[in-house]
């Protein structure tokens, strides 16, 4: 009975690649964040260290006899050592010319001003280099000159450690990716948990409990609650109206139907002439169908509404059928016929009790009806297997070669019908009954050969 | 053995060769068989030093054989920087021109097995790569100093020099900086470290000293009596000389003692990357493995130095190195060298 | 017997008593439950059918204030609802016994029978005439030291007598007391019956004498 769902789409799934997609966003964000952010670092501190160098180096730089001369402190170089083992190349010019050094280091083509260190990136010796140039002013022969130094180093040593910290930033990102990820799914989870809490507790219920939802809920859910709860009390209402509607129907029909035969009666003990004796009985006659067929129809009805949402709760065959037996005993007494109950013990099954009863009393009072006088019904309740019947088995002389599936149909009815009053749908509701409690009727002919039987089997719980 | 025979016939040819090109060459050596393909190594070391070493490589190496170029430190540098002949491998004792070659690109890296046994002062830029450590120290007669005078510390040797000046007068003999790239790096080292150093060569300078080329002319005049002391001596030669060992006292200070590294650099020029590299291996697996290898030319292996507790330092590679190799300031250095020591 | 009948349809109401009351039975009418609680609480009554929609609430609301008030007389549901929805909730209540409208009277009667039998009515219902001693309830028959019991319809038809003794039955009027429409029922059975009650009533000083060409009789010897 489960209909199909229209799905589009998981809100889980939505959820998590939204926040993992995010934090994919985030991490690239972070990893070219600080690639950017070290890079510069890197780049700053290198470019410090060259500025220390070739400020040590312009310190060195003195006027001696007129001349310009450099001492070299071993350490302007020998620190550009201790940071990486790169290539160190250095110039010292003035403007007569290069005083000593790398004449050819292709930097600062253009004069460059005191206090205004120049950095450069070029390429020299086929390696690309980082410079910086420095300028100061010295008194040489009584007049100013301005003497520049450069130093540049090569960048390889920067290029390791910028791969090297592209790896950490890498690194840095690919685990905020995989702990936001990781987040993620437990976010994603966890935020559907109320739902699918929610969702079992639902389809926990039995199919006739339609109480309001109570549980808690967050506040996101709470519409979807409301509707719902408003989507049971309209069910629960619609449902109401129908047994209503169903049970009104049958007063509606029923009542006149009986004050009309009840007084038909009557006035048959009345009357004398025998034609009007006869109409009379005529009338109550068809009374006695119509109201049978009204009756009939409207427990189809019920049944069906019934069916729809089974109740499943332990019912004891043996118990009904006897309790049945024994109040149609005063009918079966009526017509001189013996009613008679029999059972090997108790058979349970799960069902709807009602449903049940409305089975085997419509098969009970087929047999009652089409039984003549004298004759004898058997009710058995027997455990066969991992089934429980219930079986009625009469003595109206049975099936003669009829289509007993046929019978179970609505409106047909049996050969031996006759003139008994009857609508065809007591065996179609003892059908539906026990199809519902996922069982079945079985009809037959009576191993005695004197009648029918009707077998109503249920699986045993 | 077949290879001394081969290079001594060979080494007349070497002359031959060595006066068309514009460096000096002091000798030339083809080792192994004559079809050979030539790895050819320029180097400040002596042949027979190296001999065993090559042998081994050689070895290993049937196919190849090495021509094997002997000059001193600075011809080593003139000769790449030239680049006339397209040598595969430079091995010098001078630390600053092997970094000033690896600095100014005529050096290509090399990095294997071998290579990482090295610990991290023992190369730079995977372009230079030491293979040796050997100390600067002050080698003695053995005869003069017979009575043991304590001489552990440049300061005792100051002492000495001070008290008895009329006994070491000529008698006291040093590297020639000028000659000499191996002295210049001593030199500019001990000046770097210590005063004491220039104290040293005043007093030293005082005393009519006698200038040396090498280590070897230096280590023989000790061992001959033409000098008692001599200074900034390497102790690898020294101790190597066992026929001297008698005669001579060598003595590493106590205060400090350099260590120079002898390194290999791979020339850019050269004819056998492969087989260059396979060389550098040698030289660096037979200094650095533990225990070194068999035939390994010095009394001390590298590691035996290892020890930052010890007062033996090595060098330091890197751009420090290229300083002292500025004109301008080499000049400075030269000229206050030499008014130290000719002042007298 | 004393009956109290709940129901507020006039002419059903008044059909059923017009039956009940040929039957010999006093019956009291209550058209709704407020007059049903009043007569219920004067009168105790041997049986009571109670309809469920009547006018001023529900016939299981007076069923329940019924068993509350440990009333023990038995009760019979009259209703015209679905079986199906109703059932279990009556038998919940308390009723005895549930009947749908329309009824046959006949069942109706049977269903009485049965109950106030269940019951173990009492034997204030014992009948005598002549000799004869006839306990419906039980359904036996006794003259003379001699008990016999009565199946259904012999039962039925000697009550039919013994309602009204010494008036003749027209074949015809038996077969409507004595068969529901539903069966077919014939004067020959009528005869069958007649013959077999009169077997039982050999030698009891009471018999049923043919009135040729109207009917039966039932008279003392």
């Amino acid at each position: 009975m489960s209909a199909a769902v229209n799905v589009s789409g998981s809100l889980r799934r939505r959820l998590l690649l939204q926040l993992v997609g995010s934090a994919a966003l985030l991490a690239a964000v972070l990893f070219f964040a600080v690639l950017g952010f070290v890079r510069t670092v890197a780049e700053e501190s290198h470019d410090r260290i060259l500025l220390a160098s070739a400020t040590s180096i312009l310190d060195s730089v003195s006027v001696q006899a007129g001349e310009i001369t450099a001492d070299i402190p071993y350490a302007a170089l020998s620190m550009l050592g201790n940071v990486s083992d790169d290539r160190v190349f250095y110039r010292i010019a003035s403007p007569a010319g290069v005083l000593t050094g790398y004449a050819d280091l292709p930097v600062a083509e253009e004069p460059v001003q005191p206090r205004q260190p120049l950095f450069e990136t070029a390429a020299y010796k086929g390696e690309a280099i980082r410079a910086v140039t420095v300028s100061r002013r010295l008194a040489a022969q009584g007049a100013p000159v301005a003497v520049q130094v450069s130093v540049a180093q090569t960048r390889t040593g920067q290029a390791a450690l910028l791969e090297q910290l592209f790896r950490s930033a890498l690194f840095l990102g690919v685990g905020f990716f995989v702990l936001a990820s990781g987040l993620a799914v437990w976010a994603a989870q966890s935020s559907i948990t109320p739902l699918r809490s929610l969702t079992e507790a639902i389809s926990r219920r039995g199919p006739k409990d339609l109480r309001p939802v109570t549980r808690p809920v967050p506040a996101e859910m709470s519409p979807l609650v409301l509707s719902l709860n408003s989507f049971i009390r309209r069910l629960q209402a619609s449902l109401a109206r129908s047994e209503d509607f169903i049970a009104e129907a049958a007063h509606r029909v029923r009542t006149p139907l009986a004050t009309v035969r009840a007084q038909a009666e009557v006035t048959l003990m009345r009357v004398e002439n025998e034609d009007n004796r006869a109409s009379l009985r005529e009338m109550i006659r068809a009374i006695d169908e119509s109201s049978r067929a009204a009756g009939q129809l409207l427990d189809h009805a019920m049944v069906s509404f019934r069916t729809d949402s089974l109740e499943r709760q332990e019912v004891n065959l043996t118990a009904l059928a006897r309790d049945l037996a024994e109040r149609l005993q005063p009918v079966a007494e009526l017509k001189d016929i013996g009613l008679h109950f029999q059972s090997d013990g108790d058979v349970s099954i799960k069902g709807d009790a009602i449903l049940l009863q409305n089975a085997v009393r419509n098969i009970l009072d087929n047999a009652i009806k089409y039984s003549g006088r004298d004759r004898t019904v058997r009710v058995r309740t027997v455990r066969n297997g991992g089934w429980g019947n219930i079986e009625v088995e009469d003595e109206a002389g049975g099936f003669a070669g009829e289509d007993t599936e046929a019978l179970t149909r609505r409106f047909v009815r049996g050969a031996n019908a006759g003139e008994t009053i009857g609508s065809g749908l007591g065996l179609t509701i003892a059908r539906e009954v026990a199809e519902a409690h996922g069982g079945r009727l079985i009809i037959e002919n009576s191993q005695t050969g004197a009648g029918a039987c009707v077998t109503l089997c249920f699986p045993l719980c | 053995m077949r290879h001394a025979l081969f290079s001594a016939l060979l080494t007349l040819l070497a002359f031959a060769a060595a006066a068309a090109a514009g460096f000096e060459v002091e000798e030339r050596h083809w080792i192994g068989p004559e079809d050979g393909t030539p790895l050819r190594v320029i180097s400040t070391t002596d042949t027979a030093i190296l001999e065993p070493l090559i042998g081994s490589f050689l070895e290993e190496h049937p196919e190849a054989a090495i021509e094997y170029t002997v000059a001193n430190s600075s011809e080593v540098m003139k000769a790449v920087l030239e680049g006339q002949e397209p040598f595969d491998v430079a091995l010098s004792s001078a630390m600053d021109l092997q970094t000033k070659l690896a600095n100014d690109g005529f050096t290509r890296p090399h990095r294997s097995a071998a290579t990482a046994l090295i610990p991290e002062w023992g190369e730079w830029r995977s372009h230079v790569f030491a293979f040796s450590l050997e100390p600067a120290s002050i080698v003695v007669s053995a005869a003069a100093f017979s009575g043991g005078e304590a001489l552990r510390t440049r300061q005792d040797l100051i002492s000495l020099l001070r008290a008895e000046p009329e006994r070491f007068r000529g008698k006291v003999g040093t590297y020639d900086v000028s000659l000499s790239g191996l002295g210049y790096l001593f030199a500019t080292q001990d000046a770097r470290t210590s005063e004491t150093y220039w104290r040293l060569m005043e007093v030293i300078g005082s005393l009519d000293p006698q200038l040396f080329c090498c280590s070897s002319s230096m280590i023989e005049s000790v061992a001959s009596g033409e000098i008692l002391v001599a200074y900034n001596v390497l102790g690898s030669y020294a101790r190597a000389r066992r026929d001297l060992a008698d005669k001579i006292i060598v003595i590493d200070p106590e205060d400090y003692t350099h260590l120079m590294m002898r390194s290999a650099v791979l020339l850019k020029g050269g004819r056998q990357p492969g087989l260059a590299r396979s060389f550098a291996d040698h030289l660096a697996a037979a200094a650095w493995s533990q225990p070194p290898a068999a035939n390994y030319p010095f009394a001390q292996p590298p590691v035996a130095f290892v020890d930052s507790a010890s007062p033996k330092r090595p060098i330091q590679l890197g751009p420090g190195l290229l300083v002292y190799l500025d004109a301008e300031k080499r000049r400075r250095f030269m000229a206050e060298w030499f008014s130290a020591v000719r002042k007298h | 017997m004393r009956f109290l009948l709940v129901e507020d349809n006039e002419s059903l109401a008044k059909a059923v008593l017009d039956r009940l009351r040929l039957d010999g039975h006093v019956v009291d009418h209550a058209p709704d439950v407020s007059t049903a609680s009043a007569f219920s609480g004067t009168t105790d009554y041997d049986l009571i059918l109670l309809d469920i929609m009547l006018p001023d609430g529900d016939g299981r609301s007076f069923l329940k204030a019924h068993r509350e008030n440990r009333k023990e007389t038995p009760v019979i549901v009259l209703t015209a609802r679905s079986e199906v929805s109703d059932r279990v909730g009556m038998l919940d209540l308390g009723a005895d016994d549930y009947i749908t409208k329309p009824f046959d009277f006949s069942e109706l009667e049977a269903r009485c029978r049965a109950v106030l039998r269940r019951r173990g009515g009492g034997s204030s219902n014992l009948r005598r005439f002549g000799n004869l001693q006839f306990d419906p309830m039980a359904g036996t028959l006794s003259a003379g030291g001699r008990t016999v019991a009565l199946r259904n319809r012999e039962l039925r038809l000697l009550e039919v007598f013994l309602n009204a003794p010494d008036r003749i039955f027209s074949k015809p009027n038996l077969v409507d007391r004595l068969f529901s429409y539903d069966e077919e029922g014939s004067e020959n059975a009528i005869e069958v019956y007649v013959a077999r009650l009169r077997k039982h009533l050999a030698g009891s000083g009471v018999q049923i004498t043919t009135v040729r060409g109207l009917g039966y009789r039932l008279s003392l010897e």
